[in-house]
């Protein structure tokens, strides 16, 4: 008995090691990899704000994640008397799990991807990751308190109204491939020659406002808006339990960004993939990643004497030897012909971080920015502009599509059916702006007379 | 649990944006409030009672910690009103001095309001801009009497202190750099399209409510009353100085907003054309050292950045009021805010406390 189960353990890990050690990976890794989001969010913050950000823990903060991951570890972890212990305990793991199970399904350059060729790839992110508002809602509930029943409210709207949006603009962008198979999305891309944000353009825009609220994020936070709702649904949570849901945002995040990337901005394609090998002017692009990476190693260099402590001078020395490390494992591939298998994997790895991290940036650059929305009126932004703009959008791809087909059109070429939809599309985003503003002007001495009503 | 029934939230007193320790009880159905309650005194210290029991110049400091992120302004209210029992004046360099010093907190004071109200309604980033400036604020009352908060900074009968060696030339360098500045906070927030979403139409209060009320000070001109006690009863040195009185139209919390920014334009170039002329003489009038006011009564108000604040003090000829009452903008302001609250959603409440910019240690005095 023993021994049949051991071999069956034997042959399952046999089969699937590899993708095995990935989850392990990516649980272990996250966190941390979390951590660092929060930081550089903090330091860009900062930076916006006209002040420093973190400098104490490590130079220029650069300890301030592993700082705060102890701090909340080590935090007195408090249920509410009233609180439904079970949901209550459930709820943020059941957040964090799906976030973190949506990552399996991402391809992050053609090496590395946990669930190999899932042929629902997308759909499987977008619907295991969409899991995670349960953890939200039931904890918000599991509270017993009056602002975080609120905020999973909120939330729970928020997510239904814009999942529609955000899937409408993913069908546009599936239309071009007809394949839910990740790996063969960015394969499409590829071979078209050209990404499919400038073939869906409003699609693409449509999905960065709608990710914006799914995951959560300023503008459109008001599930978690600090000046009206103290913490939304994480007020009566502490310390690891918080922790977890915090995890959570920035895992969701992450998955957003991938998921737009893998669409619409060529996965791990380098810009002029395809020139890729061929004697051509633009593959200098292959040393971008090398050239990055010791621009930050020899800031790093720079930095050094500045530091106050022989400890943190040696760090930030570290810090430039890890960069230019990296540095040369990217560059080895172009330039070694040993290391030329190599390639695919490690340069993809690195545009699709790449892309990700830019994706990321834009929602941080926005949240510094703007005000928040309040609840009404990002119900009517989703209900009354982004899904009738994205169901436009999706008949007008596929007009376009069929006049591509019809014109044999490819690659560069589907641009001129394309941008027409595109334009047409956007036409009418403004008639649909024009009758919101309409609206509005006729509901106007309705709403001055209900003012004081009650 | 999840009936339909009204539901009772409490918003404070310790909670993230109501600027202190404000306690609202908020009466919800669903996200629209249907009443609301304001609960207040847990910050109240009797000043007015305190006042009994001091001489006129040991009370003195007691009122910067009423409003004390505008002590300049309460502390001008008071010294004037004492000065007015005593039938004196300041002379005209203390009073040029007074008014300069006033107008920058006025405008230290706004940015205060400005950054909150904007953090509220979830703009982050002006905060830190509006402190940038308040600082160099603050530091110029440092350098003039040491204290940037409660800064004490006029005597009854003038000035303890000389205005410092550079003083003119570093309010100056201030008023030139904050033009800019202003027009940095407009471009974050003025024609955004969320920031206008979100203020304007939100808690409304009309002339005719605003007045009703006793509403004072940017709330009241924002309804649309041109009502400003600097130009109805000048004091201290405003009558020589040219400036305009910006008042709104519908009066809600767009209007406010705008009301207020151009306050601080308006306040800067007060300042400009103050220390363009400076007169010499002495800064204190001779007021002696034991003040005995004849017995009286009088009252005394001037524009505080949030309204109208006003002292009624009562002497009995002793070196001690008999009776000190003191006219908060804040308490007064406060009452408006069911007003303004009604029929709008939780969100807009923060706007509406951040809009009508109260500091609860002078609601509650």
């Amino acid at each position: 008995m023993m021994q049949a189960l051991f071999q069956a353990t034997i042959e399952f890990l046999k089969l699937y090691w590899a993708p095995l050690l990935c989850g392990v990976a990516i649980v272990a890794i996250l966190p941390l990899i979390v951590g660092y989001i929060v930081l550089v969010e903090r330091k860009l913050m900062a930076d916006m704000q006209a002040r420093l950000g973190p400098m104490r823990v490590g130079p220029h903060g650069l300890l301030q994640p592993i700082a705060d991951a102890v701090k909340l570890l080590i935090k007195e972890d408090i249920i509410p008397d009233n609180a439904d212990k079970l949901v209550f305990w459930l709820a943020p793991v059941l957040s964090v799990g799906a976030a973190l199970l949506s990552i399996a399904g991402l391809a992050i350059g053609p090496a590395f991807q946990i669930a190999q060729d899932i042929n629902i790839g997308i759909l499987f992110v977008v619907g295991v990751s969409a899991l995670g508002i349960f953890g939200i809602v039931l904890g918000g509930w599991a509270s017993n308190s009056h602002y975080s029943l609120m905020g999973a409210l909120r939330s729970s709207a928020q997510l239904v109204s814009y999942e529609t949006a955000a899937g409408m603009a993913l069908v546009s962008a599936l239309l071009f491939t007809g394949t839910l198979n990740i790996k063969s999305i960015v394969q499409a891309q590829s071979n078209e020659g050209i990404w499919f944000v400038m073939l869906a353009p409003v699609a693409f825009f449509t999905y960065l406002v709608a990710s914006i609220a799914e995951t959560n994020r300023a503008p459109f936070d008001l599930p978690e808006a600090e000046s009206e709702l103290v913490a939304g649904y994480m007020t009566e949570f502490s310390g690891f339990r918080w922790s977890l849901y915090f995890l959570a945002e920035y895992a969701n995040m992450i998955v957003v960004a991938s998921v737009a990337t893998t669409l619409f901005l060529g996965g791990w394609l380098r810009p002029f993939a395809s020139v890729h090998g061929r004697p051509h002017l633009l593959n200098f692009l292959d040393f971008v990643p090398t050239f990055l990476m010791a621009a930050v190693g020899a800031y790093c260099i720079a930095r050094a004497p500045k530091q106050p402590t022989r400890v943190q001078q040696l760090f930030m020395l570290a810090v430039a030897g890890l960069c230019n490390v990296v540095g040369l494992a990217l560059l080895a591939p172009v330039v070694v012909s040993i290391a030329k298998p190599f390639y695919a994997g490690v340069h993809g790895g690195f545009w699709f971080i790449f892309k990700v991290s830019l994706y990321i940036y834009f929602f941080m650059w926005l949240r510094f920015t703007i005000p928040r929305y309040r609840f009404d009126q990002l119900m009517r932004l989703g209900w009354h502009f982004l899904i009738p703009l994205s169901i436009i959008n999706v008949l007008f791809v596929g007009i376009a599509l069929i006049a591509g087909s019809y014109f044999h059109l490819q690659g560069w070429g589907l641009l001129l059916v394309t941008t027409p939809a595109a334009v047409i599309t956007l036409c009418a985003a403004l008639l649909i702006l024009a009758a919101e503003k309409g609206r509005d002007k006729r509901q106007e001495p309705n709403a001055a007379s209900d003012f004081y009503a009650g | 649990m999840l009936g339909a029934d009204e539901l009772v939230i409490n918003m404070g007193p310790q909670h993230p944006s109501t600027h202190g320790v404000l306690r609202v009880k908020l009466k919800l159905d669903g996200e629209r409030v249907i009443g609301s309650e304001c609960i207040i005194g847990y910050l109240h210290r009797g000043v007015e009672k305190i006042a009994e029991n001091r001489t006129y110049q040991q009370f003195a400091p007691y009122v910067d910690r009423m409003d004390y992120v505008a002590a300049v302004s309460s502390g001008l209210g008071y010294c004037e009103a004492v000065e007015k029992l005593l039938v004196t004046e300041a002379p005209p360099r203390a009073r040029v001095i007074r008014t300069i010093l006033t107008e920058l907190q006025r405008i230290a004071s706004h940015l205060l309001w400005l950054g909150t109200h904007a953090l509220d309604i979830g703009a982050l980033t002006p905060l830190f801009y509006c402190f940038r400036e308040r600082e160099e604020i603050l530091k110029i009352f440092e350098k003039y009497c040491g204290a940037r908060l409660t800064t004490h900074a006029f005597r009854i009968g003038g000035l303890q202190y000389e205005a410092y060696d550079t003083f003119e030339k570093e309010v100056e360098r201030f008023c030139k750099d904050f033009e800019s500045r202003i027009v940095e906070y407009e471009t974050l927030l003025t024609q955004n399209r969320i920031w206008i979403g979100r203020t304007k139409g939100v808690g409304i209060l009309t002339a005719a409510d605003a007045i009703a009320f006793g509403v004072t000070g940017p709330v009241l001109r924002a309804s649309g009353v041109k009502w400003d006690i600097r130009k109805a009863a000048p004091y201290a040195a405003y009558d020589q100085y040219k400036f305009e009185i910006p008042v709104g139209t519908t009066g809600d919390t767009y209007d406010r907003y705008l009301v207020r920014m151009e306050e601080m334009r308006q306040s800067r170039l007060i300042c400009l054309q103050a220390i363009e002329n400076i007169p010499t003489g002495p800064i204190m009038a001779k007021v002696g050292k034991v003040l005995k006011p004849p017995p009286g009564e009088v009252y005394h108000a001037i524009e505080a950045p949030k309204g109208e604040i006003g002292y009624y003090i009562v002497s009995d000829g002793t070196v001690m009021p008999y009776r000190v009452h003191i006219r908060p903008p804040s308490f007064i302001n406060l009452q408006a805010f069911d007003r303004m609250v009604r029929g709008h959603l939780v969100a807009d409440v923060v706007a509406i406390i951040g809009t009508i910019d109260i500091v609860l240690g002078e609601v509650d005095r």
